[in-house]
This record gives C-alpha cells, structure tokens and sequence, in this order.
C-alpha cells in the first residue's frame, strides 16, 4: 500500500527534506535528553569510574602513590589465591543455594496449588522469609538458631536428649562446624519463598483441560507431573535458576554476618572479599579490577536470564 | 547519522561536566557557612561517646554558643568512613574519634592538625595530667600530640571470685599463662555449663588480632623484627599461638570461633564462663547489675605474662581533627572539653562516677568518688595503662609503636587474614603450623615494602 506513495528513488536525493526529517526527530526528542543524560550519569559513569579504577595501584592509605598499572590488577585478581578460592565459594554457596530453593520451592508450589482452607493465609506465611531484611535473616540465624548456648538447635537437641533421660545434649558449634551449609541453609530460608512464586505462577497457567485430558486417560498423577507439569515449568523453573543465581551471586550479608567469611576463608565469597579488599586493605585498584571481573561475569548469566525471558513470553505469545 | 553521533557526545560530556561540577560545589560548600559555630563530628557509638552527645548541648554549646552535629556509627563503620573521609581530604567533618592505631599512620600521611599548641594555651587543660603512654601512643614522630584522648584502655584478667572460692583457688594479682591453663582446666565446668575461661576467637585484627598479640609478645614473639624481617611462624610466636588455641579449644567458651569482645562479655556476665580475659573496660560492664549476674563477684588480676613484665595492651579513643577543617579553634575548644577534667566531673555528677570516660588522667584516680565508684578495678586499669609500652612491649625492639597492633596502613587486611585463619585453627578447621605458615607469608609480602 505504500509502494504508490513513495516518492521516486533517484541517485541523488535531495538534502533539504532530509535534513528537516532529522530536525525535527531531534526537536521532539529534546525534552527527554535530561532523562537520557540521567541515565547515562547513574547507570553508566559510575562502571566507567570503576574500569578506570582498576587499571590504577591506589591505595588510599598511602598518598601521593596513585599511578597507572595497566592490567596489572586483572593479574593479580586471575592469581591470587584468596580470590580463586573466593571465586569456588562463590560458586559452591550459589549452586546449592539455588538448586536447593528451587526443589523445596518447587515442593511447596506444588502444594499451594491444591485447594484447601487456609491457602491464603499459608501462601502469605511462606513468603514471610523473602519479605525479612537479609540483615535481619542473618541476625536471627546466627544468634536465635545457631548459637552453641542459647540458639534454638541445640535447645532442641538437648530436650530431646532430656526427653530420653541424659542430662545434657552435646554441645554442637554450628557455625564453626558446618560454615558452608549453616549459610546456605539461612540462605535456602530466604530464597526458597522467591522460587515458590515462580513456580506457582508457572503451575496456575497450566491449561486445566491437558491435565483433564491426561486424568481421562488414566494418567498416574506421577506420570501426569513428569511428562506434563514438568515440561511445562522447564521455562518457569530457568528464570527461577537465572534470577536466583544473579542475586544469590551477590550475597554479602549472610557471609558477613553469620560467619564473617571464616573459618579461615571457607565461606569468604566474591563479594566479602572484595569488601575486604575495599575497607581493610584499602586498595581501590584491586577491589575495582575484582568488582569488574563479577560484572562481566554477571553479565553472561544475565544474558541468558533474559534469553529465558523472551522465549517465556514468545511461548505466551505464540499459544 | 552524524548529528547523532555528535548529540550522543555532547550528552557525554555534559554529564561528565555536570559530575564535575558537583564535586567542586560539594567540597567547595563545605565550611562556607562560617562563623565557626557549627562543627561535625564523627564518633564511634560506645556508651561514653553516647553520654558526650547528650551533654553537649546544655553546658557545652550554652557556654560557648558552638553548636555540635554528631554523627555516631558502630565501629567498624565508623572506621570505614573516617577513612575515606579523611584519606580523601572529602572534609566532611571537623572531629572526628580516631584511635592509637591510626595516630601515627595518619600524621606521617599529614591529614591531621597537630594538637599541642591548644593543649599547651589551655592551662585549665593540664596536659602534665595526661599519662604517658596515651601521650606517646597519640603522638607523631615530631613528639607533639595529633589527637586528644576521650577515654583509655588496656587488658586485664576478669574472674568469678564465688567459683574460685568454691574450688579453693586463689588467683595471684600477677598470674602467669600456664597458672591459667591450669586453673582453666580446674573450673572447667565448676557450674552447669560453665567453660573455664573465654577468650576471642573472632577472626579480625582488633578482636582475636588484639588479645592473641598480647600473648605473643609477652611468650617472646613478635610480628616483625626491627630491620623489617616478618617472624609470623618464629618458634616464639608460634609456642604463643599454639598455646592460646590449645587453651581456647581445651577449655573456652562453647563457638569460640565466632566470639569477640561482646560475646566474651556475655559468656561472663551469664556465668558461661569462669574468667575472661580482655579490656579494662569492660570491668565497668561486669560490674553492673542491671545486665550481669555476677556484678560484685568479680575479681581482677593484671593480664597474664611469661617473660615480659607486663602485657597489657593499650588502647585509646581520641579526638582528632583533620587538616581540611575550617573551623579549627572551635572545634579545638570542643575537644580540650571534651578531654577535660571539668567534663569527667561532669559526667559524674549527673549519669553516675562509674560513667566517666576514664583510663587517660592521673587525677581522675585520685577523686574520692571515682575511687568508690570504681573499687576494685580502677587501680589494677590505671597501672595497666602506666605499665604499658607501646613503643617497646615485648622483648625485642620494634618497628613501629602498638602494643596489640603494628601501626603501618598494611596491618588492618594483614592482622584480619592472618587471624582468619587462626580462628580456623580454633574451629578445628585447621592447623595452627599452616596458618602461621600461611601468615608468614602475607606477612613477608608486607615486609618487604620496608625493607631498604
């Protein structure tokens, strides 16, 4: 329809015409050029600061000693032994984290998406844990669950041990003992709520007459749930294990609260160190060179994050 | 195209113009409200500085007419923006509470003002009054003072004198480490619960970094030698760590991995544990009934040592102010007040004599009131502090100044990694050979740098 129309192509358009097409673009975008130049100042300026940062040895302790290193940071970082092993952690502590959240998650999705008395007020009880500040979480975990004297696990054991006639039960040093897994768990508390939304909004759009069809057929409930539900939630479930992963990478106030990185530097994550890197050594060029190293990394995982978004909402698009 | 191109550097540069612009507006706002009659300060939120922020403005600012912002933040954070605040000459603030570590570091990098001049014009001041190693741990290497103390420090042991009486134990007033192992592994469990003594184990170059330091020095050990040479995994150093982990795992506090100063004050005021080992300021704590169950049971004994004379540490909160300051005669007035005796008479009168920032002046031991007040431990703190000396405190000379510490700006990350892994060791995660081992090295790496 717009072949008609279209003024004839010649080897050399006419400038005017063209130059007041762009004018006039640029007029009606003027008044959002503070916006844009907001943007640019509080999302964009402040990653190039760091990359410049990272190519500078800058101590802030020691004046008069900033000066130009190249990559030297970026080696140190790929090098140093308290990185990689805060790299391992990193890794360890979001993996369990994530998978664990997503299988209780996923358990508890299920359940939700029966019907019952009470369901509200169940779902709004389970999500309590992802509404508490981290902080907060980290702080009732450390000291009203885990503490040897007063936390509740070991009141637990002992009255349990009590029960069966023994005077006292053992004293177990959670933390001390189990570092990892007594942040994972308190982590696993937080996250498990965030994966159970998902996942119920994924089990709530499940079309009612497939899982009609398949009961007609006298489908198991097991074999309805594997080879149905759960190609179904295949989509649900990804961004549940993309999004978790992008902010369970980040975890800084579990590790500095409960364990304060340690024993030794079992639970030091990427954050944590470069924290330490920041505020007990000082050393603006490494924390900056570490700091880009996670960005770049996050950047890959939220690539496919976003990936699994589109093609969550092509499918919806598509059906 | 290239308009494009062109509006997208334009926007560019016109943010970056504008960031700058912010920055010269804030730094160069600052102090222009003049007159000198508001000062910033900055402070650490321990209770003496909470009493400070509620006097000031019924005596100090009725008197003067300065008025005073205080900002308090906890400890470590407080660290973190002073810091950054006067490392970046950023000049936010006109006092600031700095403590004997940063003092020297902090002079020789030249952002602080010198402090004598006031001092000496003050005579109601009486800096004489002041005792000598708080003097010399606030001082530059020019001799002059670069922050005025609020309150001091230093380390003593603590213990429950019913369960020592119970067991028949006398404490001698000058013990020695192996009589506290032994008496340890005596009142090991004397009441249900109960641990023989509590100890930091919390990884952190003030907190297990502090105590542990002490008893290296005193078992002979040190972190460097004179000329620089890093002796982490020394024999000495490594008897010293080797028995302190042995006697936290053996007989201390139930998580001691995960237990500093606050954890400690706990386990002793709940009666979780027999002794304790650690600040003189805590005595005022333990001897209040409101939250411990042992307050009036307490004994005291100078900190343990082997071969020094002494080996309490020595600590102190001071007031410091940084060269960027505009308002530097009231906010010298505010803290030769603040560092007063009037203000310790103060303080007395109206919260109560135990209240008073003490641990920096002869004469508050010599008030009648704060001797009573005080009773059994204001002496063994005053001759603590007196016996202290940073400047040679073990049995080697040193470096730098610091008891507990090494002031050089490495020593905050070198003391906390280091201290990470000996809390491993304490947790049974590790051993107290690899961690040295391990610390040696950080420690090398550190060393190096002053080695000429």
């Amino acid at each position: 329809m717009t072949t008609l129309t279209h003024p004839p192509r010649t080897a050399s358009p006419p400038a005017r015409p063209r130059r007041t097409a762009g004018d006039g673009k640029w007029r009606r975008r003027i008044p959002l050029l503070p916006a844009l130049v907001f943007t640019v100042v509080v999302t964009q300026l402040p990653f190039v600061a760091t990359l410049v940062i990272s190519t500078f040895e800058w101590n802030i302790l020691k004046p008069g000693n900033r000066h130009f290193v190249g990559l030297a940071n970026f080696k140190f970082v790929f090098t140093d032994e308290r990185l990689r092993t805060a790299v391992l952690n990193t890794v360890v502590l979001t993996a369990s984290v994530v998978l664990i959240s997503v299988l209780l998650g996923l358990g508890l999705a299920m359940l939700l998406d029966r019907r019952f008395a009470g369901r509200g007020l169940a779902r709004t009880l389970l999500i309590a844990p992802f509404l508490v500040m981290p902080v907060a979480a980290a702080l009732l975990w450390k000291h009203a669950i885990y503490n040897p004297d007063y936390g509740l696990l070991n009141g637990t054991l002992n009255a349990v041990y009590r029960l069966f006639g023994a005077d006292n039960g053992p004293t177990v040093d959670w933390i001390s003992s189990y570092p990892m897994p007594a942040v994972v768990v308190s982590l696993v508390w937080q996250w498990t709520p965030f994966m159970m939304l998902i996942l119920l909004a994924g089990l709530q759009a499940q079309p009612g007459d497939v899982l009609e069809a398949a009961r007609v057929d006298g489908a198991s409930a097991m074999a309805t749930f594997r080879h149905i539900t759960l190609p179904h939630l295949r989509q649900y479930i990804e961004l549940g294990i993309l999004l978790g992963t992008i902010y369970v990478v980040q975890t800084f106030d579990a590790v500095y609260t409960i364990t304060q990185g340690g024993p030794g530097s079992q639970t030091t994550n990427l954050p944590y160190e470069i924290y330490l890197t920041m505020f007990r050594k000082y050393e603006y060029g490494q924390a900056a060179a570490a700091g880009v190293v996670v960005v770049l990394g996050s950047i890959v995982i939220a690539t496919f994050a976003l990936r699994t978004i589109a093609s969550l909402f092509r499918e919806e698009v598509s059906r | 195209m290239r308009t494009r191109r062109t509006l997208h550097l334009l926007a560019t540069s016109a943010a970056a113009g504008s960031l700058l612009v912010g920055c010269s507006g804030a730094g160069g706002s600052s102090g222009s409200d003049g007159g000198g009659k508001t000062i910033n300060v900055l402070m650490v939120g321990n209770p003496q500085m909470e009493d400070i922020a509620k006097l000031t403005e019924s005596t100090f600012t009725k008197d003067t007419g300065i008025k005073v912002k205080f900002t308090i933040l906890p400890e470590n954070e407080l660290r973190d923006k002073v810091t950054q605040d006067v490392a970046t000459q950023a000049g936010q603030y006109d006092v600031a509470t700095i403590g004997a570590y940063e003092v020297p570091i902090w002079e020789k990098n030249g952002w602080l003002h010198e402090l004598s001049s006031y001092a000496d014009q003050d005579t109601a001041f009486d800096k004489g009054d002041l005792l000598k190693p708080i003097v010399t741990s606030l001082s530059g290497s020019d001799g002059k003072l670069y922050a005025l103390p609020f309150y001091g420090e230093s380390s003593m042991l603590m213990y429950n004198k019913d369960v020592m009486a119970a067991k028949g134990i006398t404490v001698p007033e000058h013990p020695t480490w192996p009589q506290i192992a032994d008496i340890a592994a005596k009142v090991d469990g004397a009441e249900p619960g109960m641990r023989g003594i509590c100890l930091r184990g919390l990884a952190g170059w003030g907190e297990l970094g502090a105590t542990l330091t002490t008893v290296v020095n005193t078992y002979g050990g040190t972190w460097f030698t004179k000329d620089w040479k890093a002796e982490v995994d020394s024999p000495a150093f490594k008897k010293a760590t080797n028995f302190y982990v042995d006697l936290v795992r053996e007989h201390g506090q139930a998580g001691a991995a995960q237990s500093g100063f606050t954890e400690c004050l706990n386990a002793m005021s709940q009666k979780k544990a027999a002794m304790w080992y650690d600040a003189t300021s805590a005595a005022g704590s333990l001897e209040d009934a409101k939250t411990s169950k042992i307050a009036g049971h307490v004994g005291y004994a100078y900190a343990p040592t082997v071969e020094t004379k002494s080996s309490g540490w020595l600590w102190s909160w001071a007031w410091a102010m940084p060269k960027t300051t505009k308002k530097a005669d009231a906010a010298s007035k505010f803290m030769l007040w603040a560092s007063g005796k009037e203000y310790e008479k103060l303080v007395g009168e109206k919260l109560g004599w135990s209240r008073v920032p003490a641990g920096k002046r002869a004469s508050t031991y010599a008030l009648p009131e704060y001797s009573k007040a005080a009773g059994s431990f204001g002496d063994i703190t005053l001759k603590s502090i007196e016996a202290a000396d940073p400047a040679n405190p073990g049995v080697q000379p040193r470096p730098t100044v610091g008891v507990q510490y090494v002031a050089i700006p490495e020593f905050q990350d070198l003391g906390t990694k280091v201290t990470q892994e000996i809390s491993a060791a304490i947790a049974g995660k590790t051993t107290v050979d690899k961690a040295l081992k391990d610390g040696q090295k950080l420690a090398e790496d550190v060393a190096e740098t002053y080695q000429k």
